[in-house]
Parts: structure tokens; C-alpha cells; sequence
């Protein structure tokens, strides 16, 4: 645990600060609410539906997508750490790591999952 | 105890003040940037030459109404700003501005603390801020506030692999990830980094503009597209912290980059005999310079470039850089392997 | 789309989200509403809302007197107020066949050109900010300043200029302005050249404007596109060479066209075309007659019993007037403006549909409307 200890502290710090600005502002600020105030902005006409409707499952994808690279590159970490010890044995192997991870990148690509262009309007 | 508490407590406490005078003061330096490409003044009223104006901007976000829409979410309302705004504060704990320091006879080091895997921390505790948007955007129950989030976290998870596997590829070089390592490296080495891996670099800075939503990549915040982003509906010190927030990542960015790419605290043209001088001014003097050097990049870019639209975003990040990354570290690890 | 589909299915769709972009919108360039279906950030359709800054004026008209008018036609397009004074007074000097002098012919186009790139300046920045280019911005409105500088001198006002009158102009050029806009001529092409530097090849700026908003020249004509928007997809029509009104057949210059239709050309076009203004300018400027600036024109403004309709090339396209007089009354019985902002925004949902949300904002910028002259 040695060098977390200062971590911890500066969460506490940051989180402290974050905090008191936040209740300072309850404190200091003027409090006049009205209605109209505290209405979600919609360009100055009442909102129309939720909000929080099902978003388009793009967005999904590429969350998955990056889990996966990012899970990656995780693996990434020790091994560039090790390389020179791991010499071309270990070249190899992330070698072919990389290239199960990118067939299914070039398959996902293929499938136009990275695609959010206009190419097929309506 | 003094070694154990007060010295670690005060050096948090500068390093933390630090970062928010800098941040209240890149808010003038962007403003006036902008103004002096755009032959416009800025801010001259508070203060001469509105060296004030980042004072009277925090005192009046303090004492703003501070608006919670009606339909927001109460608790997440409040804890998306904090959440964006503590990770971005706590990356500066493995940030080396220098090495040590005598001060009343003893020595200091010129980090708050140095992790073996610090540049792992780095990366892992900035992801957590983007929680912190995506929470805002929702909890604000509001169109605009919502689809800027989406954008906003669709786009830095994008980015995000295409810088960590460029920060992969200096792990390969220097052999370590605690920052202080990689910065002794570059001097061992008698090279910058963004000499030996210059791909890397410019992979850097381009995912570094888009993680911190900054022109051309400003889409989260698009205000001629999506209004005001995912912070629309924030007001006063909530809102703070959310502006705080993105100038102190951007400080953090360029920080990292100077670390990694432009050799820390390091002076320059060490090689050079006759500029040998150079190596008396203190390391944290050069650290500064170069981080302010590449946030004024950033503020250049800014005023000059138009804005990417989302789909050539996601475009550039997974099909352009991702792609060149992953060459850059292949390439590196040969050499590394060969070498 | 919403319609048979089975529920097996419908579980797993997402929901369109219905966005209403303005009228408080930083970038409708002013009390637009739009309201969007996205899927996505994708455009499904949109139905555009306008009338929120309605004043009437095609009414108005109708209690005021026909000099009095000239004020109402300023706040149309408030950005152009120049040219929407010429198309006005022109029309009331068809419909009672009166000549205007020649020096005062001279002087309106150079105010009506003068106004064209002072327009597309606005254009030029507003369209660029919406993109992104801040800085465009802020240089394209440093020139305009000095187009209004010209006309302020010229008429006392600086955006609203009430500087034409039914048979002429109300005053003759002061001393020296002439020479102020031969120095404006010479250094507006080498500041177009600046913006240029600054968008034409910058790759983002090419990506977000090449193949945007593709209209071809068959559908523009359908569906009443005018101005430089209309050129942009290829059809020659300008007023200007047409049926040539002012001073327009006195001088040379060419009309630009484009090949795509698409955001690009419209601003490739609109960028030369205040080149040819200002050669337009020179060409008035070297070969502007001397005499009188006001013809014969009656005390009393009351033209005969009858109707006219006059169009001018507005900087937005053609700007049509449309009036009828009894023949016994001062006011007359009716005005119609043809807007070119309110035809061409017609065009809008066809352009943006398919395109993301972005887009909208660049497509709005592209067909130049200004909202005074769309509700009017």
C-alpha cells in the first residue's frame, strides 16, 4: 500500500473542495424558483415526450466494441512491461492475440458498426 | 511525523491550488488567445487587462442561483459535477514536476507520490470522469443535456483506446509505468520520447483534444448544435465544477504528454555543451513551460479549426487512428525486441 | 416506420426522439423552430415552424402611405435593407411607368451590390460559426463593419437605411464617398482570400460541406430555390442577367455556378460572387454619370388603377414585389412580398433528411435565411 496513502488523501481533498463549492453556492446563491425555471430546456417551447427514451443501439456497440479493446489493452500492460525478457516468444504470441482481436475488429467493421455517416439516407 | 503528514498534506494543498489558479487562469489566456487571433481585445475591465476577470468569474458562479430542474434526478443531479471533477484533481498526485528540492534543509520530492504503475492509474482514474457525464446528461432528464452525453462518452471511449495503446508503445520503450521511471529513461536515453516515437505523439495529441472535448472535437458541447451539451442545465457552482473539471483535464493532458513525450522536468538541448546553462533553471520551471506550450496548442487549434462532425469523429478515431496505433506498437515492440 | 411491426420486435427498437431545435436556438439565425424525429443522431424528418417573428408588414402597408413603405421594406431582411428598398421602389416606378435618372440607377446598384457582400459577409460568418470557425466569424464581420461604415455615411444609418425613394434617391453621394469604396474594392478580395485560406481547403471544413445537402438542379427548380442557392445546382438564373433591373446591363461580370449542389458549391458560389461585386462596384463607380439623383415624381404618390409584379436579385435570391393599387387611395390595396428566405427554407427538410443532427445546423447556415424577411 505503500504510496496510496497520499491517493486516498487527495480523493478526500478533491472531494472535500468539489463539496463545499456545491454547498457554499446553496448558501450564497438567491433561491427563486418558478416553474418556467425549472423546466428542462427545450429551446423555449414545453418538451415534447422524455427524455430518457431507448437511444439508438449504436451507441451500445461501440461501448462493447471499446470494452473489448480496452480489455486489450489491459493485457497490453504487463506485456510491454515484460517484452525484453519475453524476447520474440512473447513477440509472437501477442502477435497472434492481435490478430484474433483483429479479425473480429475488421469483421465489426465490415458490418458497418463504425459507420455513422449519412451514406444511407432514407 | 512531519516527513509522514505535513510535508505530503502540503504538497497536496499547492499541487491542488495550483491546478485551480491555472485553470481559473487558462480561462483568461483561452479568452484572450481567442480575442488576439480573432483582432478583438478580450477581457480588459477587471483589473488592467482583465487580469482579474477569473476572480470575478469564480465569485459570481459562487453566488449564482444554483437551478435543479424540476424532472432532474436529485441525488445524481449533485454527484455527477463532483465525480467529474475529483478524478481530474487526484491524476496530479503521479504527475513529477521535477525531481526533489531542498527546502529547509531537507529533501523534498516534487511529487506527490510515485506509483509503480502510475501511468495504469492515470488512465483508469480518467476514465472514472466520464461517468460523471453521463450521469449529468441523464439525470438532467432533458433532450439536449442527454445526447451531448451520449456523444460525449461514445466519443472519449473511442479515443480512449487509441491513446492508451500509444501510451502501450512508450511502456515498451522505457520499460516502465511509473512516470518518474519513464522521465529518468528519456534522460538515460538522452532523447525525448517524441522524437523516437513521433506517430505516437501525434496520435497522442489528437486523442488528446478529443478526450477533452476540445476543438475540432468539441462535439459534446457543439453549442451551435446541441446548445450548451451535457451541462445545459447546470447553473452556478454545479456548473463550475463542470467547466473546472474540462480546463483541468486539458492541464492534465498536456501534462501527461510532457511526461511521457517531451521529457518531463528535463531541460532542453542537454546534449548541446554551450546551452548547458539551460540545466540550471529548476526542473518544475521547464515542466511548466512545456505543458503551457501545449495548451496553447490546444487554444491555437481551437481558433483556427471548424468542427468535426460526429460520424467523421468515430471515423477518424476507429478507422485511421486505432488502426495506426496498433502498427506504431507493433513496430516498436520489433525494435524494442531487436535493440 | 413506426407501423407494422410485430411486437416480437418492437421490444427491441429504439424509440425515435423527438427534438425541438429553436426557437431559442443558438444557430436557427433567429426565431426558427425546427422540430426533429431522430434516430439516433440521425434525421428522420422534420417539419419546420415559422411565424414567431410575424409583424404583419404586408398589412402594414396597407395603412401607410407608398414613401412611407420604403421604412417597412428595411426591416425585412435586415441584413439587406438596400436591396429590399430597391425591389420596393422599383416596383411602385413600374406600376407608374416613371423614369429614374441614370446617376440615381448608377448609385442603387453600387448600394445594392454593396449590400450583396455585406449580406454574404453575414452569411459567410454566421455559416462558418455553425461549423465551428469562430474565428471566420470575427474577421467576416470586421469587413461588413466597413460596408456599413459606407452606407452610413451615405444615408445617416447604419443598418435599417431607408435610402431610397419611389423615382430616385433622397440625396446625392457626399463628397469623397466614392473614393472610400474604390479603397473598400481593393481590399475586400485579398480579405476573401484570408477566409479562404482558412476554410476552402481545410480538410475539416471540405468534410463537413462536400456532399451535404445535395440538390439537383430538376428538384431546386421544383421546389422554388432561387439566388445562389439555385446556381449552386447548376441553373442559370439571375435575375440580374435576366431581366436586368437598376444598372445591371451597363456592366460585365459573371455569374458562378455550380456543379454538385451540395453545401460546398453554395459557398464556393456565394464567394464569387462578392468578387463579381466588387467588380460590379468599379464598373459603376468608373462609368457613373453625373445629373440628377430624383425624377420627376408627383407630389402625391398614387399610382394608376392597376398591378405589377418587379423582382430583384436579392444576396438571398429573388426578391419579388407584388402590389396592387385602386388607383384612388395613397396606401396600396395590397402588397405581396416574395421572400426569397421563405422559398428557399422550403428546401430544408428535403436536404436534411437522412443527414445527422449537426448537419441541420450547417444546412440552415447554407440556405441563408434571415427570419425578418421569412415571417415578415
Amino acid at each position: 500500500m505503500d504510496g496510496w496513502l497520499p491517493i486516498i488523501v487527495m480523493i478526500l481533498l478533491g472531494a472535500a473542495f468539489a463539496g463545499a463549492g456545491v454547498l457554499a453556492s446553496q448558501f450564497l446563491g438567491p433561491k427563486n424558483p418558478t416553474p418556467e425555471k425549472l423546466a428542462p430546456y427545450e429551446c423555449g417551447v414545453p418538451p415534447v415526450g422524455d427524455a430518457r427514451e431507448r437511444m439508438s443501439v449504436k451507441f451500445y456497440l461501440v461501448a462493447m466494441i471499446f470494452l473489448l479493446f480496452d480489455i486489450e489493452v489491459a493485457f497490453l500492460y504487463p506485456w510491454a512491461l515484460a517484452l525484453r525478457q519475453l524476447g520474440w516468444v512473447g513477440y509472437f504470441q501477442i502477435l497472434v492475440f492481435f490478430a484474433l482481436l483483429l479479425s473480429g475488429f475488421i469483421y465489426v467493421w465490415r458490418k458497418g458498426v463504425l459507420d455513422w455517416g449519412s451514406e444511407e439516407r432514407i | 511525523m512531519i516527513d509522514m503528514v505535513v510535508i505530503p498534506v502540503f504538497k497536496m494543498l499547492v499541487v491542488i491550488t495550483a491546478v485551480l489558479s491555472a485553470v481559473a487562469y487558462m480561462v483568461l489566456l483561452e479568452r484572450k488567445v481567442q480575442a488576439w487571433v480573432q483582432v478583438r481585445l478580450g477581457p480588459m475591465r477587471v483589473g488592467p487587462h482583465g487580469v482579474l476577470q477569473p476572480i470575478a468569474d469564480v465569485l459570481k458562479l459562487i453566488t449564482k442561483e444554483d437551478v435543479r430542474p424540476a424532472s432532474a434526478d436529485r441525488f445524481l443531479f449533485t454527484l455527477a459535477p463532483i465525480l467529474v471533477v475529483v478524478p481530474a484533481l487526484i491524476v496530479f498526485a503521479v504527475v513529477p514536476f521535477g525531481t526533489s528540492t531542498t527546502m529547509f534543509g531537507k529533501e523534498i520530492s516534487l511529487y506527490i507520490t510515485d506509483l509503480d504503475i502510475g501511468l495504469l492509474y492515470i488512465v483508469s482514474v480518467a476514465s472514472i470522469g466520464l461517468y460523471g457525464l453521463i450521469l449529468g446528461g441523464w439525470a438532467s432528464n432533458s433532450k439536449y443535456p442527454l445526447l451531448s452525453s451520449l456523444r460525449a462518452s461514445a466519443q472519449i471511449v473511442s479515443y480512449e483506446v487509441a491513446v492508451t495503446m500509444t501510451l502501450v508503445s512508450l511502456i515498451v520503450t522505457a520499460g516502465s509505468l511509473s512516470l518518474v521511471e519513464i522521465v529518468k529513461a528519456q534522460e538515460a536515453h538522452g532523447v525525448w520520447y517524441v522524437f523516437i516515437q513521433p506517430v505516437a505523439f501525434v496520435i497522442f495529441v489528437i486523442g488528446a483534444l478529443a478526450e477533452t472535448n476540445r476543438a475540432p472535437f468539441d462535439l459534446p458541447e457543439a453549442e451551435q448544435e446541441l446548445v450548451g451539451g451535457f451541462h445545459t442545465e447546470y447553473s452556478g457552482m454545479r456548473f463550475a465544477l463542470f467547466f473546472l473539471a474540462e480546463y483541468t483535464n486539458m492541464i492534465v493532458v498536456s501534462a501527461v504528454g510532457v511526461t511521457m513525450f517531451l521529457g518531463g522536468w528535463l531541460a532542453p538541448f542537454s546534449s548541446v555543451s554551450w546551452l548547458a546553462w539551460l540545466g540550471l533553471v529548476p526542473g518544475w520551471v521547464w515542466f511548466s513551460l512545456k505543458t503551457f506550450l501545449l495548451l496553447s496548442l490546444f487554444l491555437w487549434i481551437r481558433a483556427t479549426l471548424p468542427r468535426y462532425r460526429y460520424d467523421q469523429l468515430m471515423r477518424l478515431g476507429w478507422k485511421v487512428l486505432i488502426p495506426l496505433a496498433l502498427v506504431n506498437l507493433a513496430v516498436s515492440a520489433v525494435l524494442k525486441v531487436l535493440l | 416506420m413506426t407501423t407494422n411491426r410485430d411486437t416480437a420486435t418492437s421490444a427491441f427498437d429504439t424509440d425515435e426522439l423527438v427534438i425541438n431545435m429553436g426557437p431559442q436556438h443558438p444557430s436557427t439565425h433567429g426565431v426558427l423552430r425546427l422540430v426533429l424525429r431522430l434516430d439516433g443522431e440521425r434525421v428522420i424528418d422534420m417539419d419546420v415552424v415559422i411565424g414567431y417573428l410575424h409583424r404583419g408588414v404586408e398589412k402594414l402597408t396597407e395603412q401607410r402611405d407608398y414613401t412611407q413603405i420604403v421604412l417597412l421594406t428595411d426591416r425585412m431582411d435586415y441584413v439587406a435593407a438596400a436591396s429590399n428598398n430597391l425591389g420596393y421602389v422599383e416596383t411602385v416606378e413600374k406600376l407608374m411607368s416613371l423614369e429614374v435618372p441614370k446617376r440615381a440607377q448608377y448609385i442603387r446598384t453600387v448600394l445594392a451590390e454593396l449590400q450583396r457582400i455585406a449580406s454574404h459577409l453575414v452569411w459567410l460568418g454566421t455559416h462558418a460559426m455553425d461549423i465551428g470557425a469562430v474565428t471566420v466569424f470575427l474577421y467576416c464581420l470586421r469587413e461588413r463593419e466597413l460596408v456599413l461604415d459606407l452606407f452610413e455615411e451615405y444615408c445617416g444609418a447604419r443598418l435599417t437605411y431607408n435610402a431610397m425613394r419611389v423615382g430616385g434617391l433622397p440625396m446625392d453621394l457626399s463628397t469623397g464617398w466614392e473614393a472610400k469604396v474604390r479603397a473598400f474594392c481593393d481590399l475586400l478580395p485579398g480579405k476573401i482570400d484570408d477566409y479562404e485560406t482558412l476554410l476552402t481547403n481545410n480538410r475539416i471544413w471540405l468534410e463537413r460541406t462536400k456532399d451535404v445537402g445535395v440538390i439537383s438542379g430538376a428538384d431546386a427548380t421544383a421546389i422554388g430555390l432561387t439566388g445562389p442557392a439555385l446556381r449552386a445546382s447548376g441553373v442559370r438564373r439571375d435575375v440580374r442577367k435576366d431581366e436586368p433591373y437598376a444598372a445591371y446591363k451597363d456592366f460585365d461580370f459573371e455569374v458562378p455556378l455550380g456543379t454538385r449542389g451540395d453545401t460546398y458549391d453554395r459557398y464556393t458560389v456565394r464567394l464569387i460572387e462578392m468578387r463579381q461585386s466588387v467588380r460590379i462596384v468599379q464598373q459603376a463607380l468608373d462609368g457613373m454619370p453625373d445629373g440628377p439623383v430624383m425624377g420627376k415624381v408627383p407630389r402625391l404618390i398614387k399610382p394608376p388603377a392597376g398591378e405589377t409584379y418587379h423582382a430583384i436579385e436579392s444576396p438571398k435570391g429573388e426578391l419579388g414585389y407584388f402590389i396592387v393599387s385602386d388607383g384612388q387611395s395613397l396606401s396600396p390595396y395590397r402588397l405581396r412580398v416574395r421572400p426569397p428566405s421563405l422559398c428557399n427554407l422550403q428546401a430544408l427538410p428535403q436536404l436534411a433528411r437522412g443527414h445527422l443532427v449537426a448537419d441541420v445546423v450547417a444546412l440552415i447556415g447554407t440556405i441563408d435565411i434571415v427570419l425578418g424577411e421569412v415571417d415578415r
